[in-house]
This record gives structure tokens, sequence and C-alpha cells, in this order.
């Protein structure tokens, strides 16, 4: 039940991120200026950028914890369950790695972006590569099916349906932050979504991008 | 691998535990984001009431634990659901029928829920220990004793707690290396846990002390705090746990640290902080009452089940008149069990003033207890937006009592500079 971690993050703050100024980018002062506006649930309240960046490392390092907790399952059964059998990589998981690499990079390429337009379009992109990602996944599942390769057949299997699949739940959030922003960013006027909200977004996408590539590490050449 | 009905109840269980795990995750995530970020103009970290300290190392133990929960969560429910056996060892007979598997690991469950476990204590735990310190240093009118080593203390005892959970499977098949490591570290906490004990006798040493009742919670959860950890020093060395292992010992002893220390610190926070909340005060004379009450009901309930695990009675038996050996034992399981009931009933003590000081209580002051910090400047209970849209600026640590040179025996954070230190 990894239900997306990443909505809740991204949902309340790009609502009030809008008062923020542009490119006015992280890293003020240190620590304790939280206080200048009202206490109130009013409007004055200010928010420091990097209070985004920091709720989002904090939450990767919980979303981290989760995975060491599956690896160190993982390495323990590879080590000791004698019933274990490795299977191999589904070639479409390739293909599919290099989908989910090109859209970090065309994120990356909206969030330098110049303009408003190219950003919309890299935006659209990234969100449609991310769609894909998952479609894929769901791709491999059924080809793995056909193969008679289940989630319930073999020690190794069972992990490879797990690990994919809770990656899976957590890219689905990201893409549902990005579709937000992504929407955000054709309707308004000025077309540029908050800045913060993007960023922590960005931070959000390409982490799961690496912890895509550690899961292929553990499952195929982790020996 | 239940009995009939009782399957769909554990699925529930599970998805409810898994919710708890995201919803701990999202508050500790909250927490700590506030306190680095959001602190009132002045407040630098070592300006923080203790109470906020230990709240944020709960909330990174919380945000670093709760997920290894969650990731066994899964893995249980898959288990129960997907057909996979992460946990089912093969082999496994239950009620003459062999279980289907592909060879789990029932160990593995152990070492997640207990990598999870052990910080969970100091989860529970660590709001008290601020909540006393708080308490202690109001009511004895001193400055908490060693601000700066309590912190530190704080920190190292969270910190380690997540490197000891292997002190549950002493007797679970651990490599005998690990479980000596375990062991080394696990009384290592009893370092940090003997610098707060030594700072909070230090804050009452030489103080003018008011016995308020929430004075003599704070007083009774340091007491508790002491029997109840001492006896951790007993369970945490290998060669001992064997012995005690399963037995009343560690029951009395978990109960009397993380179940009754703690809810001292929940009723010492209740009374002083009531006012706050209601803007009335709690009936002291009641709340005497129902603190001795409950202070000798809890020792009576678990000094004699400390002597009871260590004399061999076996914990998780319906019935302990089976065995010979547990029979001498039975007074002592009925003087425990009336114990336990009066122990309860005093409680019906608090319940009623609770009911009674929300609608009939003294009128409280803004500020009733003379404290510094930050809660005390506003009304009681405080207005919407908590401090009427004043700005705070802090320029004073957090327990400023008899400080020389000022007009009141107590500065609070929010006063101008004191003249003397200009
Ligand atoms: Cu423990």
């Amino acid at each position: 039940m990894p239900v997306a971690i990443a909505p809740p993050e991204v949902k309340p703050e790009t609502e009030r991120e809008d008062r923020l100024p542009e490119p006015g980018g992280p890293g003020g002062g240190s620590g304790s200026d939280g206080g200048s506006g009202r206490w109130g649930d009013g409007g004055g309240r200010r928010l420091r950028p990097d209070s985004y960046q920091l709720g989002m490392w904090l939450a990767l390092a919980s979303i981290s914890m989760m995975f060491i907790g599956f690896s160190s399952a993982y390495i323990l059964g590879q080590g000791t369950n004698s019933q274990w059998r490795a299977m191999a990589a589904p070639p479409f998981v390739w293909i599919n790695t290099v989908i989910l690499l090109a859209s970090s990079l065309s994120l990356e390429l909206a969030r330098r972006a110049p303009a408003a337009t190219e950003l919309k379009r890299w935006m659209t992109l990234t969100c449609l590569l991310g769609a894909a990602f998952l479609v894929g996944q769901l791709w491999i599942w059924r080809l793995l099916g056909d193969q008679g390769i289940y989630l319930s057949g073999n020690p190794h299997s069972s992990f490879f349906y797990l690990l994919t699949g809770v990656h899976g739940v957590h890219l689905l959030g990201g893409v549902a932050g990005l579709a937000t922003l992504t929407a955000r960013a054709w309707s308004s006027a000025p077309g540029v979504p908050a800045r913060a909200s993007l960023n922590v977004t960005a931070l959000y996408w390409h982490f799961m991008d690496g912890l895509w590539i550690y899961l292929l590490v553990l499952l195929f050449f982790w020996r | 691998m239940a009995g009939p009905g009782l399957g769909s109840g554990q699925d529930l269980w599970i998805i409810s535990i898994a919710l708890f795990c995201i919803a701990s995750l999202l508050g500790a995530l909250n927490f700590i984001t506030t306190v680095l970020n959001m602190r009132a103009k002045g407040m630098s970290l070592m300006k923080m009431p203790l109470t906020v300290w230990t709240w944020f190392t709960t909330a990174i133990l919380a945000l670093l634990s709760f997920p290894v929960l969650l990731a066994a969560g899964i893995l249980l429910l898959l288990d129960r659901l997907g057909g996979t056996s992460f946990f089912i060892p093969a082999g496994l007979v239950v009620s003459d029928t062999v279980i289907e598997s592909s060879g789990g690991s029932p160990i593995l469950w152990q070492h997640l829920f207990w990598f999870f476990g052990h910080p969970e204590v100091y989860i529970a735990i660590l709001p008290g220990m601020g909540v006393a310190s708080q308490l202690l240093s109001t009511f004895a009118r001193k400055p908490i004793f060693g601000y700066h080593a309590m912190v530190v203390a704080v920190f190292a005892i969270g910190m380690l707690g997540f490197f000891v959970w292997g002190h549950h499977m002493f007797v679970s098949g651990l490599s005998p290396f690990s479980a000596l490591v375990f062991s080394i570290l696990t009384l290592a906490i009893g370092v940090p846990s003997a610098i707060k004990t030594f700072n909070w006798l230090g804050t009452l040493w030489g103080g003018k002390i008011r016995f308020t009742t929430a004075m003599l919670f704070a007083i009774g959860f340091v007491s508790l705090f002491v029997s109840g950890g001492i006896t951790g020093l007993f369970l945490g060395q290998t060669s001992v746990d064997v012995q005690l292992h399963d037995t009343y010992f560690p029951v009395a002893h978990f109960h009397m640290i993380m179940g009754v220390a703690a809810i001292f610190g929940i009723f010492g926070a209740t009374y002083y902080w009531f006012p706050k909340m209601f803007g009335r005060m709690l009936h002291e004379g009641l709340g005497k009452l129902h603190f001795w009450l409950t202070f000798i009901g809890v020792n009576a309930i678990f000094i004699p089940m400390h002597l009871m695990g260590i004399m061999g009675q076996l914990r998780r038996y319906a019935e302990s008149t089976e065995f010979k050996f547990m029979e001498p034992l039975q007074p002592y399981q009925e003087f425990v069990t009336i114990a336990a009931f009066v122990t309860a009933a005093a409680q019906l003590l608090f319940l009623v003033n609770f009911c009674w000081g929300m609608f009939k209580g003294k009128k409280a002051t803004e500020n009733p207890w003379e404290a510094t910090t930050l809660e005390w400047i506003t009304a009681s209970p405080p207005p919407h937006d908590n401090f009427g849209g004043r700005e705070l600026v802090v320029n004073h640590a957090a327990y400023e009592y008899g400080v020389p040179g000022a007009p009141r025996d107590y500065v609070m954070q929010t006063d101008p500079p004191l003249e003397s230190a200009k």
C-alpha cells in the first residue's frame, strides 16, 4: 500500500506557491525568518522556497528506507533460499529504461527552458514518456505472465513484481504531479508553473529514475 | 492461515497499519520541516524548549522507521493475498495441512518488525522526556540542568535506537557475534539515559519546588524511567536474556517504561497544558489523589510482575495452573490482578476531573504556572491564530528561571533583553 507518497507533497504546495517570486531560487538566509508573517491560516504567511526542497528530501529519505527494507529481504532470500531461481531480464526492460532516462532528460530541458512555450512542450513530453514507461511496465508483466512467470511462482519473480510494482506506484504519483504542473502551464495566463513546484517535482522524478537503475542492478546483476 | 472469518480481519488490520504508517510519515515530514524552517524570529535551535527537541527527534525516528514497517506490511499482505511466501517457511504445517511455500523466512519478519519496533518505543517515550524536562524546570524554578547535554542525549538515544533491534531476537537464532554487537550497543544507550536522569535530578537539586499535580507526574516519570529502564540493562545482555526471555520480566520492564512512564508524561502534560487548551484549571486535590493512586498502583502491578518473571512465570499462557512450577505464583497473579483493577478504576478520577474542569474549573490566566515558553504569552485558550497577529521575537533561552537581576523569578522567552546583559 505505498499509495503515492508524492501527490500529497505536490498538491498543497502548488496552490500556495504562486505567490513566490519566480526564479528567485532556493538558498536564502538560514533558519529563522519563518515567523516574519502572521501565524494564522490567513494570507500573509510566507514560506521559504527551500521548505519544499527540504520536505522532498525528507520524503525521499523515507522512501529510501522502505526500499532498503525490501532490499534486505531480497538479499536475505537470495542468500538463504534454496528454491531461489533467478529469472533473466525481459529484453523490453532495457527499452523501458531508455524511455525513463529520456523523461528525466526532457524534464531537465523543461526546467532550463528560457521561454514558456518551450517549457510547456518539454513538460508535456515528460508526462508522455512517464506514462509510456508505466504502460511499458504493464506490458512487461503481461509478457512474463504469458511465459508463466507470476508473482507467486519463484522467490525471485515475487521480488521482481514487488519491486517494479512499488516503484511503479511511486512513478504514478510522480506522473500525477507532473500532469498537474503541465496542465497548469497550458491553462494559466503567464504559462509558467511556480518554480519551486517544478524543482521539487523534478527532484522526485530524478530520484525515481535513479531508484529504477538501482532496482535493475539489484534484480539482475547482484549475485 | 487463520480461523474462519478471521482472514479478512487480518487483511484489514494490515491495511490499516499501512495507512497509519503513511500518516505518521507525512506528520513527521511536516514536523521536521517546520522545526528547521519556520521558527519564530530569534528562536535559534538552542533556544527551543526541550519538548520541541524531543518531538523533532521523534519525528526523525518515525520518518526512518515507519517505512520499514510499511515494507514489512506490504510483504505480509502479498503473502496473504498474492500467493507469495516471503515469510512462510518451506514445509510449514498448520492444522495438519502442509502450507504451500517457496521457502520464505519468518526471521525476516522479526528483523523488519523490530527494526521498526525498537525506534518505535523511543517514539513513545521521547516526548515524555521532553515533557518531564519542561515541567521539572518550571516547577523547580530553575533552568534545566545541562540543556546542551540534554539535547545531545536525546539525539544519541534516538540514533542508537536504530542499531539495537537484534536485542529482541537473542533466542531467535542470531549469530553469537551479531548478538554481542547488539548487546553492546544496547547497553551503550544506558549512558545518554543516565545523563538525562542525572540532569533531571540536578534540576531538582536546590530548587524551590512547587508540588503541583503536573510536577508530581513529572517526578513520577523520572522514577518510572529509572525503575523501568534499569531492567533494560538486564535484558540487553544475551546470557541473562536467554533465561528471562518470554517470562513476565520483559513484560514488566516494557510496560513500566514504555507503557506507564510514557503515560505519566501524557498525564503530566495534560495537567500542565489543560489551562492553555481549555482556559480552565483542573482540580489540584483530585489530581493529586489521582497521581498517588496511580503511582502506587502501577508499582503494585509491575514490581511483583518482575519477581514472577525471575521465578519463571511464562508469558502468553491463558492458564498457568497446568504447570507445577508456576502454581506457587498464583497468589502473585491474584494480587497483580486486583492492583490492576484498582489502578484502572483510579483513572475515573482523572476522567471526572477532566470533564468537570472543562466546564466548571477555575478560570485560567495567561500564564498560571509562571512559565517561560511561547505558549504562555497568549490568552488561555489561544485565539484562532494563536498569537492574535502579534509578531514574536525571541530573546531568551527556554528555561530562564531565577536569573539574577531579572524583575521576576522567571524571564519569558519574548521578554526584552535584560539590562545587565547589555
Ligand atoms: Cu528494543
